[in-house]
């Protein structure tokens, strides 16, 4: 598209770059915080010119309805995606179980809210066990992706057409009110790599007609005994090879940091800054951010040296991201944790007044 | 000696799952006849309903999708929009198209998506036992409505035809059965016609075939027939709808 920046907000950008990743087919249902993403969708994805046709947009009845046209969609070889806000991703978790048992490719957008139930329009993180643990029934994995800016939801965006192509599974963007609704000038991908998006998929198993060919069946039932097993055992081996290969963060001043904040998406990047005014009061903090949240990036914990390090925690919610930090840090080291969820953000000051109380315990 | 009858190309060559006197292997057939009578078989793509018919893709020989439980028409939809020149038809039972799939269903004949579909009437869900359906009978015993299906608190059988026929995107509905052998050949020409409408660009087509579960009827087959022809068809009266 363009060689220069331009303004555009985050829910623009995420839609944007569905565009340019090739995405042909997008349905959805209005929810606050992400309704600039569907408007967007509306205005600009009939104009799309693929080797298969015009985009396609459809306001769906339900979000219900929405996810499984996504389904049908990505059966027929088109990119497809769908976005929504929390309780809108909490009636997609069906359509995303089935996508993910019957291995189509899909991104799933979720600007999160404020919740449990209708909770409220404010910025949150507490959906991440929904979008890591899987979230619908079943042995499955999503590829979560977490961007902090909106030039990075734009290239997360992009990139999870390609990810969710290359090993056949649903993956799903996830921010917050403020990414989606915030703007920042950002760089688009070169006219090359959008154009190559738009060129014909070569998909052995897509649903186009059985001429001169065998039918294609896409599914997700295996009822016959020991079926479902061999198939979800062929899943595991998938979900390890992204577990080794797809492992995305950004680190800061990991060599040696003697406090390591861990946060991710909107809440990184007062981390960052949080991190930075400690540097320049002379204490070693670093920062651990993870891009991806599923597969969780283990392999940053993994190369810390520093045996004395300590973590502090900080999301938008009551501690989920949590768990993950304490799994990979394994009881090495002690893990601490300050959250507000329901709208609540944790401030720059009170992230720096914990990392001092840290730093200055006895045993650091 | 010259072959005068054979299995039609899109029906495979398998053992079918259902129980004896069942409806969904004479649909299955009619659905593969009318298909390859149009000369689309490499055209076609089926989705499958989640119900006793859930592995049809197993019977058919072209392409096919899987659907939750409900959603076939918003996976129809979907798959008929990205593939406008293919034939893309939904076979749903009662459970899937006019209880958990009411809202796919209304909206996707609302929009007036070029899909035909094959909406199979036996008044129970047989995957899962015989339960009450929507289109289940007042004074239907099933393992639900122990006591039988009473008007107030259960409802009454729901007619979904007749309430899609007054969706100005709808183009054709029609009820048949397969009670006896002239009613099952009116039923292939009505799913004959609901392809034909797609392939003309007309909009929604819809065929609801009453269809027999000797086994949650409680009846044998033969007598399963007749409950059609004596009782069902009074609740649904066969005919052209729209």
């Amino acid at each position: 598209m363009l060689n220069k920046k331009i303004l555009i907000s985050g829910n623009e950008a995420i839609a944007q770059g569905a565009l340019d990743a090739g995405c042909r087919f997008y349905a959805g249902y209005p929810i606050t915080p992400q309704n600039e993403l569907i408007a967007y969708m509306a205005k600009h994805m009939p104009a799309v010119l693929t080797s298969q046709g015009p985009g396609i947009f459809i306001q769906s009845e339900s979000e219900i309805s929405a996810i499984s046209m996504v389904y049908g969609a990505s059966a027929s070889g088109s990119r497809a995606m769908t976005s929504s806000s929390s309780p809108g991703i909490s009636l997609k978790q069906e359509g995303i179980s089935y996508i993910a048992g019957a291995e189509l490719p899909a991104v799933i957008v979720n600007i999160m809210r404020g919740g449990p139930g209708l909770g409220n329009i404010a910025p949150s993180q507490s959906d991440y066990f929904q979008a890591t643990r899987g979230g619908g029934h079943g042995d499955y994995r999503l590829m979560v992706f977490a961007p902090d800016s909106v030039q990075e939801a734009y290239d997360l965006t992009f990139l999870s057409f390609d990810l969710a192509d290359k090993y056949r599974n649903p993956a799903m963007i996830l921010g917050d009110g403020i990414l989606g609704q915030m703007m920042e000038p950002i760089l688009f991908k070169g006219a090359k790599l959008i154009a190559d998006r738009k060129k014909p998929r070569l998909l052995p198993w897509a649903l186009t007609g059985c001429r001169a060919r065998k039918p294609h069946i896409i599914k997700s039932f295996y009822l016959r005994e020991g079926d479902l097993e061999k198939f979800n055992l062929k899943l595991q081996r998938k979900y390890k090879v992204i577990k080794e290969k797809e492992q995305r963060w950004e680190e800061l001043f990991l060599n040696d940091a003697k406090v390591i904040l861990v946060a991710y998406g909107t809440l990184a990047r007062i981390a960052k800054s949080a991190v930075m005014q400690l540097r320049k009061s002379g204490k070693k903090a670093g920062l651990i951010r993870p891009i991806t949240l599923w597969p969780f990036p283990e392999k940053a914990f993994a190369k810390i040296k520093t045996k004395k390090a300590k973590y502090l925690v900080t999301e938008m919610s009551y501690g989920q991201m949590l768990a993950d930090v304490k799994l990979a840090v394994n009881g090495k080291s002690p893990v601490d944790f300050l959250g507000r969820s329901g709208g609540g953000i944790p401030a720059e000051k009170a992230i720096i007044s914990r990392v001092n109380k840290i730093y200055h315990a006895k045993n650091i | 000696m010259p072959k005068i009858f054979s299995r039609t190309e899109s029906l495979n060559d398998a053992a079918m799952h259902y129980c004896p006197g069942c409806g969904h292997g004479i649909a299955h057939r009619l659905v593969a006849e009318a298909v390859d009578e149009l000369g689309l078989r490499e055209k076609t793509i089926g989705i499958a309903p989640v119900g006793c018919a859930v592995v049809a893709y197993d019977y058919w020989k072209f392409d096919c999708s899987e659907a939750a439980h409900g959603r076939a028409l918003a996976v129809a939809t979907a798959i008929k929009r990205v593939h406008p020149e293919n034939l893309v038809f939904t076979y749903q039972g009662d459970g899937d198209l006019a209880a958990i799939g009411t809202n796919e269903t209304i909206h996707a004949a609302n929009r007036g998506e070029n899909l035909s579909v094959v909406f199979i009437n036996n008044a129970v869900y047989g995957m899962t036992g015989g339960q009450m359906a929507p289109t289940t009978l007042i004074g239907q015993k099933t393992p639900t409505t122990p006591e039988g299906r009473n008007k107030s608190g259960q409802g009454s059988p729901l007619k979904i035809s007749e309430m899609l026929g007054l969706l100005p995107g709808v183009c054709y509905v029609e009820r048949a059965s397969l009670h006896n052998p002239r009613e099952v050949l009116k039923t292939k020409r009505a799913i004959k016609q609901a392809f034909q409408n797609q392939i003309d660009k007309l909009g929604f087509s819809i065929v609801e075939i009453l269809s027999p579960c000797p086994t949650y009827w409680g009846l044998p087959p033969r007598e399963a027939l007749d409950w059609i022809n004596n009782v069902m068809q009074k609740e649904f009266p066969l005919g052209r709808i729209k």
